[in-house]
């Protein structure tokens, strides 16, 4: 009875030890293969068109949320993601980046669309009801938070830094944090690609 | 109107999980039977029976409840949803010892024919044995505090629905186990898998690791657990702020939880037939 518990504990890291060495792929960025549900949504384009997961089925799709008053993070991350597109070996062929508003009273469709054009053809800006605004941040367990309106009547908002990154078939492949540098994200874009494709 | 509709939304499930909600009113209700079903004398205290009925309500409500949503986006919240499942819930369900209660509220003969048999059985027995040894108890409700708030581990569980899940049972059902087996009535002699001495030892020594840990992390000026910045925070909070809080939760209610566990103990062993009064006794009553 005594010696049970011994024999489980060194089993158990047996265990975790052969998972830890099968893993072979190198990730630069988070690997969350198949950690997270798979991408679905439905949402308003910077178009106005109505748009869901499927129509983005058979690119890789980078999803980010934010906002166009964001005063810092947005605008640093969409343009390292669009540096980073530029620099892998077919220049973000078959890629679309998905930025999501979590402030969708001031961004207006035409408001999302004049921003994203300024990152790359790339972009797309994406807006929601409030139902399909939750429905999608509730999936991705990310959240949002208003700051205080100053006195012109400007707010923050506090919201996810994170891009999820989904493969062709709407898989969920990797997490991207600000700490990633542009030449991480397009190593492992590349490397997304070639799996893909083979 | 706007309050009542606030407050309704609040108390929604933010996830429902059917099992949550059939464990948590399926055990509340096969107490409220089970009461019915027992003679007046022999019903616990009215102390007791709120202890079991409050457990169960704050484990309901830090799983279910839109708290649920908050534990997923503000670390400290995290970390009082994990003092309720862990220490807190479970110690007021298994502190009102309503093992017997709930036998007898099982309905259509049950007790006899699923519960009894189920207990005597080898296999449950030994698995349940192994769970509760001396060592391994300790070990395991000390480990799986540990394990869940290993940065890496703790990063997937907050973004995978099915591992936090698996947390929050493992964190439950462990809880339920381990003072199970602390908070024990009966003396060794009377049936008790460990005796109230060593118990109390015990208590006392995992108590350490849990201050440390939750010192460490609260006194730390580097965020451990960026996944709520990568998820965004419920409001505006600093993460280091989150951080500091959840540590101090981690360490001092917890530990607290431990010392009145210690202080039942020692009024239970001092009137037990263990206690160090117990020779005092029984000479006493020795004809002289």
């Amino acid at each position: 009875m005594q010696r049970n518990p011994i024999i489980l504990i060194s089993a158990l890291t047996a265990c975790i030890a052969l998972v830890a060495c099968a893993e072979k792929t190198h990730w630069r960025t988070d690997n969350i293969d198949g950690l997270m549900p798979t991408l679905e949504f439905n949402m308003t384009d910077d178009a106005g068109q109505a748009v869901n997961a499927r129509t983005y089925r058979g690119k890789t799709v980078l999803l980010y949320f934010g906002y166009t008053n964001c005063p810092d993070v947005c605008p640093t991350t969409l343009a390292k993601l669009g540096q980073a597109l530029d620099a892998t070996r077919n220049h973000g062929a078959a890629t679309v980046v998905l930025f999501v508003t979590v402030d969708p009273k001031r961004d207006t469709v035409e408001r999302m669309h004049e921003y994203v054009q300024s990152f790359g053809s790339w972009f797309v800006g994406l807006r929601g009801t409030p139902d399909e605004l939750e429905a999608l941040t509730k999936r991705y367990r990310v959240t949002y938070s208003f700051g205080k309106p100053d006195k012109d009547g400007n707010y923050d908002v506090t919201h996810s830094t994170a891009v999820f990154v989904f493969d062709g078939t709407g898989r969920s492949r990797l997490l991207m944090l600000p700490r990633d540098s542009a030449a991480d994200i397009t190593a492992d874009l590349d490397q997304l690609y070639a799996m893909s494709a083979s | 109107m706007d309050d009542l509709k606030a407050a309704v939304s609040f108390l929604l499930p933010w996830e429902f999980s059917p099992s949550a909600l059939v464990l948590c009113a399926g055990v509340v209700l096969l107490y409220a039977r089970g009461l019915m079903d027992q003679p007046l004398k022999e019903r616990p205290g009215l102390g007791r029976r709120l202890a079991f009925i409050g457990g169960w309500a704050a484990i309901y409500f830090v799983m279910q409840t839109r708290w649920d949503y908050f534990s997923q986006h503000m670390f400290f919240m995290h970390r009082i949803q994990h003092l309720v499942l862990h220490h807190i819930g479970p110690f007021l369900v298994v502190f009102a010892q309503p093992l017997p209660v709930l036998a007898r509220g099982l309905p259509f003969g049950m007790a006899g024919r699923v519960f009894r048999p189920l207990c005597n059985n080898s296999l449950t027995r030994f698995v349940y044995r192994l769970l509760q040894n001396w060592l391994v108890a300790p070990v395991l409700f000390v480990g799986l505090i540990y394990l869940w708030l290993t940065p890496s581990i703790h990063f997937n569980a907050m973004l995978s629905a099915p591992i936090y899940l698996a947390m929050n049972w493992s964190m439950l059902l462990d809880g339920l186990l381990f003072w199970t087996l602390m908070l024990d009535p009966r003396t060794r002699r009377e049936g008790a898998l460990i005796g109230f001495g060593p118990r109390i030892f015990l208590l006392l020594l995992s108590m350490v690791p849990q201050i440390y840990l939750g010192a460490h992390i609260g006194l730390s000026t580097r965020e451990l657990y960026d996944v709520y910045s990568v998820c965004g925070r419920a409001w505006p909070l600093s993460p280091l702020m989150d951080q500091n809080f959840g540590g101090l939760i981690t360490w001092i209610p917890a530990a607290m939880m431990h010392v009145i566990a210690v202080l039942i103990l020692l009024a239970r062993w001092m009137r037990s037939d263990e206690g160090p009064s117990a020779d005092a006794q029984t000479s006493a009553s020795l004809p002289v």
